[in-house]
């Protein structure tokens, strides 16, 4: 892949097919087809105990019949296979990431470094608290930095996941409403939110209620009245939304919601837009979930760990999972358990704790006044790419972006080619594409989220390569539609991976 | 925008630039759809920023109050092990093409994350003896209860039977998933460290969804599978087993013992303990149930060229398309600690993962046998265990309190059973894994009996 600086000659179909099978090059082994009898990567300590038989200790009839057939391969095997494997895969120190919805903002080094200090990373959940002083001392500080961001009263922060986050949000949503001897079973959600709120709602006991959005792309308050009513729940909302847009009406909305009864949950995919400029609970929203691998830069480590901290308004406290971190009165840090009202317990331990480290060393590089300049410059961003892109595509919802935005490719339709196909073409200009498909509610949409820690060259060279590609569309359409061209495998078959599944090497023998 | 930070490049010329462009004169102007009375006026009362220097300097005053395993000898395991975690590890996971990705969407460009996941895939399946693996689940204890509820919607039934030797944290999740699906969960009790057969038998029915169990147990014991497997299949309801994968070394395979879904976590495989997460849990099931499992997935296919390639598969099942109808919730997976596993299964290799299980099992039994004949202490159970046991402490003492003392002289004690079981108050788990040597298995029995006495 080439990193594109926005002046590429358009090339022709003939030309990039050429280009592409010089590039054939020998499937790239699996570790198991590595193996070489007899060969090692492994130094253990030795067996400085007085041995005894195997069967002695342990019946043979719960031994192993026969061993686990793995590789055998030495260091060097070991290093050059996940080396070649890290070259075939994309993350953001490779490039633009404008991936909607998912932050994919720089992951600064010192997380890195901070997350593997001995004392963070080798210490045990079940230890004595007095010797993990400082952990809890760091999860402290860090549930109340969240709950002053998000303007919430307490912060949990064991949840593994947003999804994660948005299934305990409900199950506390649900004890509130039971304690009150009230049963609302109906989760109200906008057409544009994430799939995610649906099945945790689901996951949750508590059944969906799909609302259409109006024709800005906002929550239809006429819908919403319509539909809420003694069994709501909840209306879960991401504000701004996936459209990148910010609910203006959000008080109504909230009046709305809470005059019926319900409670308002707080999607923080979208959080990087508002650091510092809107809070949640300013806003009404009852519950909030941050989603630590976006907006606090912990890595998406190509698909997790991430975390998914929870803040809640007072009325929800006592149903929080326990523990929390609390400050006793002679100073020190210790796990509260005794929380009767409790929803119970969501993940093992205290959460993702390696990455809650990450995160508190994320806010403490720019503390309050540098979060707000992060989601100023993020939405700036986001704005300058709408501007630009606006003429060669079409845009949905003709008003101010927040952190992302939605255009839509149906324009190039008329010659045959998809969003798809213009995310794949992309790749060949070494960008990753961004989120395509979702919102459902807008045809062939992309989602574009450049982040603040773009530059204004990069966001120009992927604005330039977009508008090439748009007419590259118009011109050559067959170039994009068989695109990619310049990556390690091409275009995949999907259909057969679905139909005929081969989900281990064992398949293959 | 007052501030620089090395993580934004924007200059003054180039914000004039972009706001020319957009056609407004003020970054302010962008949020002027945020009604006024929720904009927040002043700045939050949060942690202020620090420069790096000082930023590393307090983050390592904070660390340096924690006792750390390279400083402490530690006998604690309960769900998480001090195990040896080979060096070529953090090198591959500090890769960053690998921690800087999203979940690959974009196969074309993820060919080596989805490599990487379709390989420990297949190492799940390997040393599990089952047919398909996922792609990991949050830890071992929420793929407990995803299995539940895999189970409950399986076989269309209420009820799930979980053994109290099931890692108490673990079974809290059951119960709060089982809140949330509206089933029921009943418990069978223990008999000398394992699963009551008899309580059982006499629980099991044709209204049962799943048999839960895990073996090794909370205790350390091994469970008496080959017995479990026909209680709950004679019924036809699932066998979900939850296991500690490093026993596979030399345990018999779950799949072999007949069970239906099998999770763990994988924490043993190379990760570090990190006050208990993040971990990586995994998650296999037989043939019959590849199309209920939760979270993604990757497979085996060609490109347009015929070249081998992988992707996310088998996605009709998940939320993003399936939406309040998916199977799980779960839209993610520790991708980058499944690949902590992978590689530490590619180092340790077919002969290394049989040494180091035989390395738990040997140390852990000399432990035992010196505790018991040495100072006279009670083993509570009788049954095999693998690398951790549970010894009997006078009724006088408080298992705390001799955690207290042992952390000052630079051990890291066992667990206190009194803390999750009534009737084992004054018990306390130990776990010795390979890392343990001979001379702090000693210490610690010295130790014991100093603190005891």
């Amino acid at each position: 892949m080439t990193q594109s600086n926005g002046t590429d000659a358009v090339v022709t179909q003939a030309e990039a097919m050429k280009q592409a099978s010089s590039h054939q090059a020998p499937d790239k082994k699996l570790i198991f087809e590595m193996s070489r009898e007899g060969r090692v990567a492994y130094s253990l300590p030795e067996c400085d105990v007085p041995e005894e038989q195997l069967d002695s200790l342990i019946p043979s009839s719960y031994l192993r019949s026969e061993p686990a057939q793995l590789p055998e391969v030495y260091e060097v095997d070991v290093i050059r296979h996940y080396t070649e494997l890290s070259r075939r895969n994309f993350g953001i120190d490779n490039g633009f990431y404008p991936l909607g919805s998912c932050t994919m903002k720089y992951n600064p080094k010192i997380n890195e470094d901070t997350a593997r200090f001995a004392g963070f990373a080798k210490i045990h959940p079940y230890q004595p608290e007095s010797s993990i002083q400082g952990a809890l001392e760091m999860m402290y500080i860090l549930q109340n930095d969240l709950a002053a961001l998000t303007g919430m009263d307490q912060v949990t922060l064991q949840p593994a996941a947003g999804a994660h986050g948005e299934w305990t949000g409900l199950m506390m949503i649900r004890a509130y409403h039971e304690a009150r001897g009230e049963t609302r079973t109906k989760v109200i959600v906008p057409d544009s939110s994430h799939g995610t709120n649906p099945a945790s709602a689901t996951a949750a006991g508590l059944d969906t209620v799909t609302i259409k959005s109006n024709e800005d792309g906002l929550v239809d308050l006429d819908a919403l009245r319509a539909a809420v009513g003694p069994d709501t729940a909840a209306l879960m909302l991401t504000n701004p939304s996936t459209l990148g847009l910010f609910e203006e009406h959000i008080l109504e909305i909230a009046d709305i919601v809470h005059e019926a009864g319900g409670l308002l949950y707080y999607d923080g995919a979208n959080s990087n837009a508002i650091m510092g400029i809107a809070r949640p609970g300013d806003m009404g929203f009852d519950v909030v979930h941050l989603n630590l691998h976006k907006t606090m830069s912990t890595p998406h480590g190509g698909g997790g760990p991430g975390a998914g901290p929870v803040g809640v308004k007072e009325k929800l406290v006592p149903y929080l999972p326990k523990p929390i971190v609390i400050k006793k009165s002679d100073g020190t840090f210790a796990f509260d358990y005794h929380r009767p009202d409790s929803i119970g317990r969501v993940k093992a331990f205290y959460g993702n704790f390696g990455i809650l480290v990450r995160a508190y060393t994320y806010i403490r590089t720019y503390g309050p006044e540098g979060l707000k300049t992060v989601s100023e410059c993020a939405v700036l961003n986001a704005n300058y790419m709408m501007h630009r892109l606006a003429p060669y595509f079409e845009l949905p919802f003709e008003r101010v972006c927040k952190h992302e935005f939605v255009i839509s490719g149906s324009p190039l339709k008329q010659y045959g080619v998809r969003t798809l196909d213009v995310a794949k073409r992309l790749l060949d200009f070494g960008f990753h594409p961004p989120t395509i498909y979702f919102p459902l509610n807008v045809e062939e949409c992309m989602m574009i989220e450049p982040t603040e820690t773009e530059s204004k060259e990069t966001l120009d060279a992927f604005i330039d390569t977009l508008i090439q590609i748009a007419q590259e569309a118009k011109e050559q359409p067959d170039l994009l539609l068989n695109a990619p061209y310049h990556t390690q495998v091409r275009r995949l078959n999907e259909t057969q991976a679905a139909r005929k599944p081969v989900l281990n090497c064992a398949c293959n023998s | 925008m007052k501030q620089k930070h090395r993580y934004i490049p924007m200059t003054e010329q180039d914000q004039a630039e972009m706001l020319d462009v957009i056609g407004i004169s003020s970054v302010d102007e962008l949020f002027h759809d945020i009604p006024e009375s929720v904009r927040y006026q002043g700045t939050l009362p949060m942690s202020e920023a620090l420069n790096e220097a000082k930023l590393l300097k307090h983050m390592r005053s904070l660390s340096d109050q924690n006792a750390d395993f390279d400083r402490y000898t530690s006998f604690l395991g309960a769900g998480i092990y001090d195990h040896h975690v080979p060096v070529v590890i953090n090198h591959v996971i500090s890769r960053s093409e690998f921690y800087t990705a999203y979940t690959p969407y974009q196969p074309e460009i993820s060919q080596g994350e989805l490599q990487a996941i379709f390989e420990f895939q297949s190492y799940i399946c390997e040393i599990t003896g089952m047919a398909v693996a996922n792609a990991s689940m949050y830890d071992g204890a929420t793929a407990l209860g995803e299995a539940s509820s895999l189970a409950a919607q399986h076989t269309k039934r209420k009820q799930i039977i979980i053994s109290k030797t099931v890692h108490p944290e673990a079974r809290e999740i059951v119960h709060t998933t089982a809140r949330g699906l509206g089933l029921e969960i009943v418990e069978i009790d223990m008999q000398n460290g394992v699963t009551d057969l008899a309580k059982l038998e006499a629980a099991v029915s044709a209204d049962t969804a799943a048999v839960v169990i895990q073996s090794p147990n909370f205790l350390g014991c091994i469970e008496d599978v080959r017995a479990i497997e026909p209680i709950i299949h004679q019924h036809k309801g699932l066998l979900v087993m939850s296991t500690n994968p490093i026993s596979l070394g030399l345990l018999e395979s779950p799949g072999k013992l007949g069970a239906d879904v099998v999770v763990g976590d994988a924490q043993p495989f190379g990760i570090h303990a990190a006050l208990g997460g993040p971990t990586c849990g995994f998650f296999a099931v037989t043939e019959s149930l590849m199309r209920k499992i939760p979270g993604r997935i990757v497979g085996q296919t060609v490109d347009i060229d015929g070249k081998r390639g992988f992707v996310l598969t088998l996605q009709a099942r998940e939320q993003h398309i399936r939406r309040e109808k998916a199977t799980s919730n779960i839209c993610s997976n520790q991708a980058l600690l499944a690949l902590c596993a992978s590689v530490y299964l590619s180092t340790m290799g077919k002969e290394g993962l049989r040494e180091v299980a035989g390395l738990n099992i040997q140390k852990s039994h000399y432990a035992s046998k010196r505790l018991h004949e040495a100072q006279g202490l009670e083993l509570a159970f009788s049954a095999p265990f693998f690398n951790e046991f549970v010894l009997k402490l006078p009724p006088h003492v408080s298992v705390e309190a001799i955690n207290e003392k042992l952390i000052a002289r630079g051990i890291i004690g066992g667990y206190d059973l009194g803390l999750h079981y009534d009737e084992l108050k004054h018990h306390m788990l130990i776990a010795v894994t390979e890392r343990r040597t001979k001379e702090e298995i000693d210490e610690f029995a010295a130790l014991l009996e100093e603190v005891l006495a």
